[in-house]
């Protein structure tokens, strides 16, 4: 029992080691010439841009459901003028950011582990050495940088759909109009809302980049390797964004007061 | 020059790694995998400009040899040598820079299954010259036509049957004109005639001044390509010669080998 446990303690921490470690040297590598750009670019579109309609889609439904219950629970208070503002701060604040993130976790995080551990299995990584070409840098890096520049952008993105989505739900019920929605929904909403939440999603693009790279790159035993790789990268880059999520939530208090209130 | 390697010791080699003459050489090299040793002890050399054959039954340690002298693995013990460079000590730039002067071609060809086979075979053009787009297209359409496949430059790597792929491999491999080809098992997977063509291939190759190192366990190839050959079982070489030599060996199992296998 007691070697079991020892066994397993040991194994999570040399994992969690092997992509401290992995992720480091991303962060390295990153800043050092000749810079993939190219690459990178077509990462962008691929993980970035090929996102957005899911993103959008699910954007609109959180909004239209979180207009209904917000206003199932402002109704009683008689508070109802409040609905877009609170849309918009919680969507801002928290359920735009973890939203896209986990929803990113599962789209990025699956295709950079199914399509990494394709290429290690297939020697596609060996091919791209033998070429002379850096593969840690051409594949892994390129990852890293374009999902820390898509994924503040597809949050943005999730929090107009998800506006949009409470205005739909408001306009359905109470036929109110677009310039009022958005007048009241951003009435409570500033840069101090905005900005430290969306920065933080910088955070959740680098730990599904990394994590998933990482099981990708060092696939084995075939296309069940494949499968396993793709299927642990969703698991550990989703309880990864919620576990740093908390600290980094800490952390904003702790920067920005303000945005606590 | 026939060795078997019961009876006798493995090729001395002088220890000047700035000698001339020798595309590759490895100096006592060994490799274990966990408990397992995959090389043990190996020194050879490969003459510039020649076929060189590597030899034996599967998981004999003949593929890692390959990735020790690409430096896709680092011998345990022992050094690795291509040309003067000593690729088993060079990391970053230094080693990709003997890189470019080594074509690989993979068992399975390995092509970037994301791009075109036309793209794959631009590929190291685009990353390692600055030719135009225009010359580089044209570059990789010539390199496709002398494999027998400009036809498929827009194709994807995965509407190309085993015998494409491996010509498509072979165009990419060969894409920088290396000095120095390596090529992982060309028959695995393919007909005998698909067999032939290939073959055919790198014999052009070699003509051309190529230096060959292929790994194979087909004899009727080994036979056609090879200027030399070494035998490894169980991570050690067990015979070296022409093939005339190691059909004559007295070593029963090179001889079992060459004859078992002839025509596979």
């Amino acid at each position: 029992m007691f070697d079991r446990v020892g066994r397993s303690t040991i194994a999570f921490l040399t994992t969690a080691g092997e992509i401290s470690a992995f992720a480091l040297k991303a962060v390295r590598e990153a800043f050092v010439p000749p810079y993939e750009i190219r690459e990178t670019i077509r990462q962008l579109y691929e993980l970035g841009v090929r996102s957005a309609p899911l993103i959008a889609i699910a954007g609109l439904a959180v909004g239209v459901v979180l207009s209904m219950h917000t206003r199932a629970s402002l109704e009683r208070f008689g508070a109802e003028a409040m609905i877009p503002a609170g849309l918009a701060i919680a969507l801002v604040r928290e359920t735009g950011p973890l939203t896209a993130g986990l929803l990113l976790s599962g789209r990025i995080g699956a295709g950079i582990g199914a399509e990494l551990g394709a290429m290690a299995v297939t020697e596609q990584i060996d091919a791209l050495e033998a070429s002379a070409v850096d593969a840690f840098r051409y594949l892994v890096v390129t990852r890293v940088a374009a999902c820390v520049i898509a994924v503040p952008i597809l949050t943005t993105l999730m929090n107009f759909s998800g506006m949009l989505g409470g205005y739909l739900a408001e306009t359905t019920a109470t036929g109110m109009s677009l310039n009022l929605y958005f007048n009241r929904a951003f009435s409570l909403v500033d840069m101090t809302d905005y900005i430290p939440a969306t920065l933080k999603t910088m955070v959740f693009g680098f730990i599904i980049a990394t994590t998933s790279s990482y099981l990708g790159f060092t696939t084995r035993s075939g296309t069940e390797g494949v499968g396993r790789a793709s299927t642990h990268s969703v698991v550990m880059s989703s309880i990864l964004i919620i576990v740093s999520n908390v600290v980094l939530v800490r952390l904003i208090f702790f920067i920005f007061p303000e945005s606590g209130g | 020059m026939m060795q078997a390697v019961a009876e006798r010791p493995q090729r001395e080699v002088r220890q000047d790694p700035r000698r001339r003459g020798a595309a590759v050489r490895l100096d006592h090299v060994s490799k274990s995998f966990g408990s397992r040793k995959v090389l043990d002890d190996v020194t050879l050399e490969v003459p510039e400009r020649s076929g060189f054959i590597i030899l034996g039954r599967s998981g004999t340690g003949k593929s890692v040899t390959l990735r020790h002298i690409i430096g896709l693995m680092r011998p345990d013990q022992g050094r690795v040598f291509v040309g003067a460079d000593e690729v088993s000590a060079l990391t970053g730039p230094r080693l990709a820079e003997v890189r470019r002067k080594i074509g690989f071609l993979f068992q399975n060809a390995a092509l970037f299954d994301s791009i075109s086979v036309g793209e794959n075979v631009a590929f190291p053009l685009r990353r390692h010259t600055k030719l135009s787009d225009a010359e580089i297209r044209d570059r990789a359409r010539q390199k496709l036509e002398s494999v027998g496949l400009e036809r498929e430059y827009d194709k994807m790597p995965a509407d190309l049957s085993g015998g494409m792929r491996k010509r498509a491999g072979l165009a990419r491999a060969l894409a920088l004109d290396p000095p120095l080809l390596l090529v992982d098992e060309p028959s695995a997977g393919l007909d005998p005639i698909t067999t032939d063509e290939i073959d055919e291939l790198l014999e052009g190759q070699k003509k051309n001044g190529t230096t060959l190192v292929v790994v194979t366990h087909n004899i009727v190839s080994a036979k056609r390509l090879g200027d030399e050959i070494v035998m490894l079982h169980e991570g050690r070489i067990v015979a070296h010669g022409t093939a005339a030599e190691l059909e004559a060996s007295p070593d029963a199992l090179v001889r079992g080998f060459m004859s078992a296998h002839h025509g596979g």
